[in-house]
């Protein structure tokens, strides 16, 4: 059945061992679709196509393939089982990233001791999924699309036993192909130039298409083409440059926009020139100022590289960006997270020359209710599909890749639903100097040689940047998406480490969105100009167009510039370490990017064209606050109304429009909610609500302790299921300096004021670092303690537009407010920014439905740690430590998870007084230099009552608790999300230090307790009083554990030390 | 005492295994696989070969298949000979061979553990945990008394992180593994709160045989785990640290996991000193 250059190689488990790939497959198919499989079968395949004498392949099957213990081994027979009447077969498309065949294919050349052609892929890994059930063909199907491939990357076979097993193998690509068009664009209507840029995914308007008409038809620009043999209309590599240079995605060209302000409440209007300029640049501009006034030097490099970097000691920098990856989440959601994870990696290993040892990876990811049971649209995956794909692509990306993934967050959101956030963030440690050069420097001159490095360069990615800047539709071109490979890039990463060190490298860059057009095309603003001759880039596979070589969005690469006297040294190690290096052109100093295939020109564009060209856009934006209203509380409680339970709190409507009015519409009365004498059913319902509960069936597939400098992790305590507020990652083993990582982001407080929103976001971030006992910046001169904060806006299309976007004024009105509030934060913590991103376009449209994220902003920041051991984490550690709440709650109920409990949303959205918030945190910096704070957790989701609980997670412990009588109702104080607040315990000797450096601020509340039972009165009275095992069970046994999979039984520790 | 630390090709755990080393007084080398196998370095300059854990080529065939692969068949040189003859060597030699996580189930899969037979071919398998996930959680380890291996000397108990997907051990069948447990090879296993072996999931995290964390081979020389004694080497990495200081802020910063380290540099110091005149007469002919 094969000649002797193709065969297959079967791997089934032998009769007794554990299938439980086969297990998870019928579990699922059973509990998501709702279909019996029966039982089902798992089994490897291997395609092989290479000459092979049948006892080579017998060796290379048993030997390299097979475990002996495990495997029964089968060549070239595709057959089913007994009892097992259909079966689902799920090989790769054409150019899929295969990293299974490749590694076969290394065990194929270290068996056959040959090296084989690396250049072909000549083994294809698939699997075999035999089923007991005689299922019809469309019900098959369904397993397949939903739950063991995705249709863009994968081809799936299925169908009877009976009829024979269809097999099938990617035969990719066709003969080389170096086409270029010329594409004419004089005399083209207005109409037509819109056209072409929406066929071709240019994603350029009207007026930018006519910017680049106009270029092309100057004299100038007519003249100098002439002269270099280009045609006189644009080449299709030309626009594709153009193009990709100038995508939202590259470009951030909204941030960069005039914008034209009006608040309709009070008429106000203004204008901002350029929210990137205004908010972020210039108000870091004058925290710099400050902070170097007061001899803090330590911001080093901040917008423009690859990250940020600030200096930790006179020996090392810390490098660390924010990005992320939405639009390839949503239509593939393992693919989209992989490449997001394995992409910004690849920022802080290429900033400055490159070569950063990174240090962690922290992760936030915004969902849509995975539980979510009605229709989808039309290409719209189901949240809890994205939420799984996802999870496991920042399983392989972060683990695979030996960076540990020690904290983050997940938000649930129905208008997460069409397009999922994922953030992905990655810190990392330079040394100040790689062979007597500063390392954070970006330095090329003309005849600097070009090298790519990593990975081949196939079809996949083509258009990413250009496709992520508009709204995600139906007609997403699979192209767009890719899958990385994780051991690819640890090897270029090695590389560059050791290249770096040996001063090889003059600097370097990723190759991410705009693959090299946009890598050469940055890199070569530097020296004035490149030259690339596209013939020497390495391929997969044949059949790629020049324009396609350059854009292409493959993973793995790098963008290196190499002295040509460095070529030699460079090349041996990149052999030696088995990266491949291609040189592929040089720098200039003539001001053109100039691309071309075997000699003939492909592009050549005007630098300053290029990059300065773009028409700038003038944006309007309408302020208007929404009508909100507050619930009552209705009390004494209504024995009848208890008990009637939570109302769905996901009841947002995926239409996109906003919650605002909700409760408040007009045709609703004045909203009411019923209060219990008895609260511990509700904070139970809060521990187990969607956004509070337990994500430690997430947290425990990342490896957060990989190299051994984890010191809080995301769980902690002697169960191991204590959260806590920010991870503290110590740098190296020979000193005990560290960094402390936060994430701030509550997109639900948007729906009442987006300002607050921000500003909340941003003193999250701020005070779960203050609580792991880090202190602010700049306090004292020259303290040298550095902070460093990423801002990363994900908004939904805030372009206004008659038809299409008749809100796009009050959405972009929400981000100019959003952005005033991060100036006001970092001003008044005097905390700089040191990188960030922009997502413009998070829309998902089908089916004349749209669904549009909440616009959201999340800050994540780090902050330097002196001395890693004195940590403050946030769980009780002994009984009779008296617990104070810092801070002062308000009548902020409004937003609240308690509010969405009750299915309301309120008015009073939680305020930062940024100057009260400076001083408690100064204070608490205090308090730790002096070692009087034992625990500390930072109030957020669910408030007092919440972080009560979660503080008795991690041992045995209780706490009685008395609120008082006065002030606040008793509903408020236990679940107001007021900002800039902590629940810290003090040791009984240390209480009256602790209250005379606090003064007013701490507000003692009662003490903890051996007996594991939380009791909290109320002028007296219990109000809450529950065993602390069952609270953490309510916690632990929540929404997510349980799709996960993961619940634990009641009372049963996770750690061995209780 | 010199440590060789293989890394390359997705091994990940190096620098905190060199650190362990550097820790507990030895000194430590991180060498790219390659520069062995191309005879670059010679493992014959150390006194302990280390295979760090990590996912060497991404685990893509099953973990530590496409590596153990290499060490066995790759030739290198003229003469055809491979690095498992050299390790084989290095152990006749009498020095010591440690894997931790992807290195276990390299030293597994290569058949230099348990290696009840001698003749260094798999007999026994790492495969998929029985959660089916990949896990970083916390564990107890218990020594096995009737172990003879001086990594483990004097130890009793252990709390190391384990962080893998595929740590669940298989013995095919029951003569071989009433032969590991004959030998004492089962040398760790996971253990409840009362410091028994237990099959309870998450005590037992991944479903073992034997409830077994770690192997040795018959003679004590090669020694591997699941677990990541190098993930513990301060006590502050442990998740309770906070919590435990505070009870006792005078106990050692030291980590439990680095106790193995010393053992073994201890071991090697003192085997070194007692053989060297030996060696400095073998070396004079």
């Amino acid at each position: 059945m094969s000649d002797n250059t193709t065969h297959t190689i079967q791997l089934t488990l032998k009769p007794g061992q554990h299938d439980g790939d086969g297990q998870r497959v019928a579990e699922a198919a059973a509990r998501h679709l709702g279909l019996a499989t029966g039982r089902v079968r798992s089994a490897a395949l291997y395609t092989v196509r290479y000459p092979l004498s049948e006892t080579q392949l017998h060796d290379f099957a048993t030997r390299c393939l097979a475990d002996p213990v495990l495997h029964d081994v089968r060549l070239n027979e595709l057959t089913g089982a007994e009892g097992f009447a259909t079966y689902i077969l799920v090989a790769r498309r054409p150019g899929v990233t295969d990293d299974e065949g490749t590694s076969a294919q290394n065990a194929l050349a270290d068996i056959l001791n040959e090296p084989l052609d690396v250049h072909t892929q000549h083994i294809f890994s698939k699997k075999l999924y035999l089923l007991e059930n005689d299922l019809p063909e469309s019900d098959l199907r369904r397993i397949a699309e939903e739950l063991l491939g995705n249709k863009l990357i994968n081809w799936l076979e299925v169908g009877r036993v009976a009829d024979g097993i269809r097999d099938y193998t990617p035969r990719p690509g066709g003969g080389a192909e170096a086409i270029t068009e010329v594409i004419s664009l004089t005399g083209r209507s207005d109409a037509e130039l819109v056209q072409l840029s929406k066929e071709n995914i240019y994603a350029l308007n009207l007026e930018e298409m006519q910017a680049v008409r106009d270029h092309f038809a100057a004299a100038e620009t007519q003249a100098e083409r002439q002269a270099a043999g280009l045609p006189a209309d644009p080449t299709d590599c030309e626009l594709e440059i153009i193009a990709q240079t100038w995508s939202e995605h590259c470009k951030h060209k909204e941030f960069s926009a005039l914008i034209n302000y009006k608040d309709l409440a009070t008429g106000e209007e203004k204008q901002v020139d350029s929210l990137f300029k205004t908010y972020i640049k210039d108000a870091t501009a004058e925290v710099d100022r400050q902070l170097r006034a007061n001899g803090n030097d330590w911001l080093v490099k901040v917008f423009s590289d690859n990250a940020g970097a600030v200096r930790i000691n006179p020996d090392s920098l810390f490098v660390w960006k924010v990005e992320t990856h939405n639009s390839p989440s949503a239509i593939d959601p393992y693919g989209g997270a992989i490449t997001g994870i394995l992409g910004n990696n690849r920022d802080p290993l290429a900033t400055g020359i490159g070569g950063a040892r990174l240090l962690f990876n922290t992760n936030v990811l915004c969902f849509g209710n995975p539980e979510y049971d009605g229709p989808l649209l039309t290409g719209q995956l189901h949240p809890r599909r994205i939420l799984e794909g996802v999870r496991k692509g920042i399983e392989d990306g972060g683990n695979k890749s030996g960076v540990p993934t020690v904290n983050g967050a997940i938000v649930f959101d129905d208008r997460y639903a069409g397009k999922p956030l994922v953030y992905c963030g990655t810190g990392a440690v330079m040394p100040m100097q790689f062979a007597g050069k500063d390392s954070w420097e970006k330095n090329i001159d003309a005849g600097d040689r070009i090298i790519m490095a990593g990975g081949r360069v196939g079809k996949d990615g083509i258009h990413g940047a250009t496709f992520s800047s508009i709204e995600l539709d139906e007609t997403a071109p699979a192209t767009a998406v890719q899958i990385g490979s994780p051991i690819t890039q640890k090897l270029a990463m090695d590389f560059l480490l050791l290249a770096a060190r040996r001063g090889l490298l003059k600097c370097s860059t990723d190759n991410g969105a705009g693959g090299l057009s946009s890598s050469v095309g940055e890199l070569a603003g530097i020296s004035g100009g490149a030259v690339v001759e596209l013939e020497k880039v390495p391929l997969k596979y044949p059949g790629l167009r020049p324009w396609e070589i350059f854009v292409s969005e493959s993973q793995e690469r790098f963008t290196l510039v190499v002295e040509p006297g460095k070529m030699a040294e460079i090349t041996a190690l990149g052999q030696e370490m088995e990266v491949e290096l291609t040189d592929i052109g040089h720098f200039t100093a003539d001001g053109f990017l100039d691309v071309r295939f075997d000699g003939a020109p492909v592009a050549r564009l005007n630098m300053h064209f290029l990059h300065e060209g773009v028409p700038r856009k003038i944006l309007e934006a309408e302020w208007t606050r929404p009508a909100l209203t507050e619930p009552t509380f209705t009390s004494p409680p209504d024995p009848l109304s208890r008990g009637e339970g939570a109302p769905d709190m996901h009841s947002i409507e995926p239409s996109g429009s906003p919650l605002r009015g909700r409760g408040a519409g007009g045709e609703v009365s004045q909203p009411r909610i019923a209060l219990p004498a008895d609260y511990t059913e509700t904070l139970t319902q809060l521990l187990g609500s969607l956004n509070i509960c337990s994500r430690e069936s997430v947290i425990r597939q990342y490896d957060h302790e990989v190299k051994g400098r984890t010191i809080v992790k995301p769980l902690m305590g002697a169960t191991g299921q204590a959260p806590q507020d920010a991870a503290v990652v110590r740098f190296n083993f020979e000193s005990w300096e560290g960094v402390a990582v936060s994430n701030g982001i509550i997109p639900r407080y948007g729906d009442l004021d987006a300002y607050d929103m921000s500003a909340g976001s941003f003193d999250e971030a701020v005070r779960q670092i203050i609580a792991v006992g880090g202190k602010l910046p700049n306090l004292t001169p020259g303290d040298g303690i550095f902070w460093s904060v990423n801002d990363n806006f994900c908004v939904p299309d805030s372009v206004y537009d008659a038809t299409s976007n008749p809100d796009g004024k009050q959405k972009l009105a929400k981000l100019v407010r959003m952005c005033e509030a991060l100036r006001d934060a970092t001003a008044a913590y005097c905390i700089p920014l040191t990188s960030g991103k922009d997502s413009m376009k998070n829309d998902f449209k089908a089916d004349g439905v749209k669904i549009s994220v909440p616009p959201t902003v999340l800050y994540s920041m780090t902050a330097k740690m002196e001395d890693v051991r004195r940590a403050v984490t946030s769980d009780f550690k002994q009984a009779d430590d008296v617990v104070y709440l810092l801070g002062e709650t308000h009548d902020e109920l409004g937003g609240s998870d308690f509010y969405a409990l009750h299915g309301q949303l309120g008015a009073n959205v939680p305020k930062v007084d940024f100057a009260k918030a400076k001083a408690l945190y100064t204070l608490v910096g205090q308090a730790n230099d002096q070692r009087l704070i034992q625990s500390c957790h930072d109030l957020s989701d669910g408030g007092l009552a919440v972080a009560l609980a979660e503080t008795t997670f991690g041992y045995g412990y209780g706490a009685e608790i008395d609120l008082p009588a006065a002030g606040l109702p008793l509903a408020t104080q236990l679940f107001s999300e007021s900002h800039s607040r902590f629940l810290a315990t003090v040791a009984p000797e240390d209480v009256v230090a602790f209250e005379q450096l606090l003064g007013s601020r701490a507000t003692r509340l009662g003490r903890v307790t051996l007996d594991g039972q939380l009791t909290v009165r109320h002028a007296g009275q219990p109000v809450i009083s529950a065993n602390t095992a069952t609270l953490r069970a309510a916690w632990t046994n929540g929404p997510v554990n349980k799709l996960l999979g993961v619940v634990s039984k009641d009372n049963l520790s996770h750690s061995n030390s209780l | 005492m010199q440590a060789l630390i293989l890394t390359g090709f997705g091994i990940n755990c190096e620098e905190e295994f060199a650190a362990a080393y550097r820790l507990a007084g030895a000194e430590a080398t991180i060498v790219h696989l390659n520069q062995v196998l191309h005879g670059q370095v010679s493992i014959h300059d150390f006194d302990i070969l280390n295979f760090p854990g990590g996912f060497s080529f991404g685990d893509d065939l099953g973990s530590g298949v496409v590596l153990a692969n290499k060490l066995r068949y790759r030739q290198n040189g003229p003469h055809g000979r491979t690095l498992l003859d050299d390790i084989k060597q290095f152990i006749a030699n009498g020095k010591f061979v440690f894997g931790i996580c992807n290195g276990f189930q390299v030293l597994v899969k290569l058949g230099l553990l348990p290696n009840l037979g001698g003749n260094v071919v798999p007999e026994v398998t790492l495969t998929h945990n029985a959660s089916g996930r990949y896990e970083d959680r916390w564990v107890t380890l218990r020594v096995n008394p009737a172990s003879n291996t001086p990594f483990l000397n004097g130890m009793d108990r252990l709390e190391v992180p384990v962080r893998h997907g595929e740590g669940r051990l298989v013995i095919p069948d029951a003569a071989t593994q009433a032969a590991i447990e004959t030998a004492g090879l089962n040398c760790l296993t996971y253990a409840d709160f009362d410091g028994s072996a237990t099959d309870v999931y998450p005590f037992n995290p991944n479903g073992a045989a034997l409830n077994c964390a770690g192997l040795t081979d018959p003679t004590g020389q090669v020694f591997g785990l699941m677990p990541h004694p190098e993930a513990f080497l301060s006590a502050y990495n442990h998740p309770d640290w906070a919590r435990r200081r505070r009870q006792s802020p005078e106990a050692s910063e030291e980590g439990e996991g680095l106790q193995i380290f010393k053992n073994i540099v201890a071991h090697i110091a003192q085997k070194n000193t007692s053989t060297a005149p030996a060696a400095q007469l073998a070396n004079q002919h």
